[in-house]
């Protein structure tokens, strides 16, 4: 179907025809009375790198253990494949799960822990050992093949886990946070690792983390939890660009929020009041919000610019004074107080030196942003 | 500072030297004694006032013609023998009774633990001897055993166990099987319950994920339980003399006949002596499985 030229976009997701992979129908998992999974509905696709994010207990682990099969819903259904899944025991599923806890094998080598799986598998067993040398090697342990997993560093026994899960090439594979004990340089060379091994071998990857960053670059699609419900799920660049709830927005990455009341709305416009005596601010509308609703404004602070001169063309202008200024040197980030003592933030990408910078501490400066930038959400 | 090491190093010592090492020396000076019919039944005593000269006449006149003794009378090494063979019999089938019964108390929920904990050692607060001869009221010709078992029919004439081998089995199994049960449960308890879960996960049944990954793990609290059944099984006295009869020969038997029939301190106290050094050989072997699983869990 894709035109000649154009890139064959991968978004099963808004294809009616695509079947998906796993579907979860109303899904509701308590623990006594504790509901751990509240009444969730979800597809992943074939091929999909599902992300899920949240925050701590909000039941990342309890969702990837019910597709694991150690965990069966209170209510609701999981397919696999169109399949009732419930009945089939973990050992006949094609999932494997990489464990929070990791669950290495301690009376086993690091090398027994690999093969553990591809033994209980139908692969003949002299070519074993050649997948396990693969795994070793992508996770570069082929030194440590021999120790023990109580002989081996933190990082080195979470990869250790994320090979053994990675052997037997299943159809689906589960990471509950995967990299979180790698350094950074080594935990990017593994997400490129993993996305170089979905793409080859087309599996699904459903992966917890903890690390937006990660998120972002390694997913299709991303989900973000709270209390066991399914706040947003979309892709990277929507999430960031247009998150459906305050909640979202200010979840992943950084954000300023400003709450206001909507005076008016004209042409998908809106103009909302939100400190006594500045001018008001100019956005798009989004969804439900109409004239007198309370509504919270956010934009990304890379998205504001800063200026010692008052800007000419832009939609929102807002005069401040320079409160602090972070320099992580590929950017700055400035935090400007406003009049009425709140916050905003701007960052600046520095491509001059230091010491040509012409914005320091205690100046006034004007703060600008175009009426798109941010989003309008209720509540 | 350096006081109280020395304090804390010296009184595991102190210890081993009071109620090891001066008790083990003086059976080995008897042992090396001859019978005599005195106060006390051997001679030489040791005569302080006599001072050093008399202390040479006193070790010269010890030998070790007890221990060659022992090695020309069958009846020593047969018991010691057969002591072995019934010590080792008597570990595996406590060990096979008690590792089910570990198994389901590591698997009950955390609140009815403390409970069955408590079923386990709850024969210890009664006497052992009551315990041991209460059986034979269970085993003998007209027990409850057999009476019930004549009663429902299965069997036409009484079953023949008290005073056979299978008694004494079945004496050690009993009375031994909280010190199996306790370290396996131990080692059971603390299973990291992921792991049958990973298992599971890679292909494994449930019964083979029990194969692969419990028993191993649980093997620390096998070995510690085998040999917590085997030490005190291999010089039981009470139940092969109870339940036993004279078809069971024991070394423990063999010891207190010694004494208290035939009165000859010496030559009982050489079979104690040389039990004692069977014996140190899986005690060593024991502390080195206890030092192994300390290291292991550091
Ligand atoms: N077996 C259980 N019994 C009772 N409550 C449980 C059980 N397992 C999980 N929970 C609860 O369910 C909630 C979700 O747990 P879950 O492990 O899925 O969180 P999570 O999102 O993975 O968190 P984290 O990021 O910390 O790993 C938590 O509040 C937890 O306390
Ligand atoms: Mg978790």
């Amino acid at each position: 179907m894709a035109q000649p030229g154009t890139r064959l976009v991968f978004a099963p997701w808004n294809d009616p025809e695509q079947k998906p992979l796993i579907q979860f129908k109303n899904v509701t998992k308590k623990f006594g009375d504790f509901v751990a999974i509240d009444n969730i509905t979800l597809d992943i696709y074939r091929r999909e790198f599902f992300a899920l994010l949240g925050p701590s207990g909000c039941g990342k682990t309890t969702l990837m253990r019910m597709l694991a099969g150690f965990e069966a819903p209170t209510s609701g259904t999981i397919l696999l494949d169109g399949v009732d899944i419930a009945p089939v025991p973990p050992n006949k599923r094609p999932v494997n799960m990489m464990f929070q806890s990791y669950a290495l094998f301690p009376h086993l080598s690091v090398w027994d822990n690999i093969a553990f799986g591809l033994r209980r598998s139908d692969m003949p067993k002299d070519q074993i050992p050649a997948r396990v040398e693969d795994m070793l090697r992508l996770v570069r342990l082929e030194k440590f093949a021999k120790r023990k997993p109580h002989q081996i560093s933190g990082g080195q026994r979470q990869r250790v886990a994320l090979a053994r899960s990675l052997a037997k090439a299943p159809k689906l594979l589960l990471l509950d946070e995967p990299l979180g004990a790698l350094d950074k340089k080594l935990r990017q060379d593994t997400q490129f690792e993993l996305m170089d091994i979905q793409e080859k071998t087309g599996t699904t990857f459903v992966i917890v983390t903890h690390d937006q960053e990660e998120a972002m670059t390694v997913a299709s699609r991303v989900a973000v939890m709270d209390h066991g419900k399914m706040v947003q799920i979309d892709t990277p660049d929507r999430i960031y660009e247009t998150p459906n709830s305050v909640y979202v927005a200010d979840f992943i990455g950084d954000v300023n929020i400003i709450e206001g009341n909507v005076i008016d709305t004209v042409d998908g416009k809106v103009s909302i009041e939100w400190a006594e005596g500045q001018p008001r601010l100019l956005g798009t509308v989004g969804e439900g919000v109409a004239k007198g609703s309370r509504v919270h404004y956010a934009i990304r602070p890379e998205k504001v610019a800063i200026a010692t001169q008052p800007p000419a063309d832009r939609a929102n202008v807002i005069e401040g004074v320079v409160h602090d200024i972070a320099y992580l040197g590929n950017i700055s980030t400035y935090k400007v107080e406003l009049p009425g003592g709140r916050m905003m933030k701007a960052q600046v990408a520095n491509d001059r030196r230091i010491a040509r910078r012409d914005i320091t501490w205690d100046d006034k400066v004007w703060l600008s942003f175009t009426d798109t930038a941010g989003v309008v959400l209720l509540g | 500072m350096n006081l109280r090491r020395l304090f804390l190093i010296l009184t595991p010592y102190a210890w081993l030297l009071l109620f090891f090492l001066i008790p083990f020396a003086i059976v080995l000076k008897i042992a090396l004694s001859d019978y005599a019919i005195s106060i006390p039944p051997y001679t030489p005593t040791l005569d302080i006032s006599a001072g050093w000269e008399g202390f040479k006449e006193f070790v010269s006149e010890l030998d070790a013609e007890n221990f060659a003794f022992l090695a020309t009378d069958a009846l020593y090494y047969t018991a010691y023998l057969s002591s072995l063979k019934i010590a080792l019999i008597s570990t595996v089938l406590t060990l096979v009774v008690a590792y089910p019964i570990a198994y389901g108390m590591a698997q009950a929920s955390q609140e009815w633990r403390p409970t069955l904990m408590m079923l386990v050692i709850l024969p210890f607060w009664t006497s052992f001897l009551i315990r041991v001869y209460s059986w034979i009221g269970i085993l003998s010709n007209e027990g409850f055993l057999n009476q019930f078992l004549l009663w429902t029919g299965i069997i036409n004439e009484p079953l023949a166990i008290m005073n056979t081998q299978n008694a004494v089995y079945i004496g050690i199994v009993y009375s031994y099987l909280p010190f199996m049960i306790l370290p396996i449960y131990a080692a059971l308890e603390k299973l990291d319950e992921s792991l049958i879960e990973a298992a599971e996960d890679l292909g494994c049944s449930k019964i083979s994920a029990f194969w692969l990954v419990t028993f191993p793990l649980s093997i620390p609290g096998v070995i510690a339980g085998c040999f917590l059944v085997f030490i005190p099984a291999l010089g039981e006295f009470v139940i092969p003399s109870l339940l036993g009869g004279s078809d069971t020969l024991m070394i423990g038997k063999v010891l207190y006949e010694e004494f208290f029939s035939n009165r000859d301190w010496p030559v009982a106290s050489a079979v104690a002596v040389v039990l004692l050094l069977i014996l140190i050989v899986p005690i060593v072997l024991f502390q080195r499985n206890e030092q192994r699983q300390r290291e292991a869990n550091q």
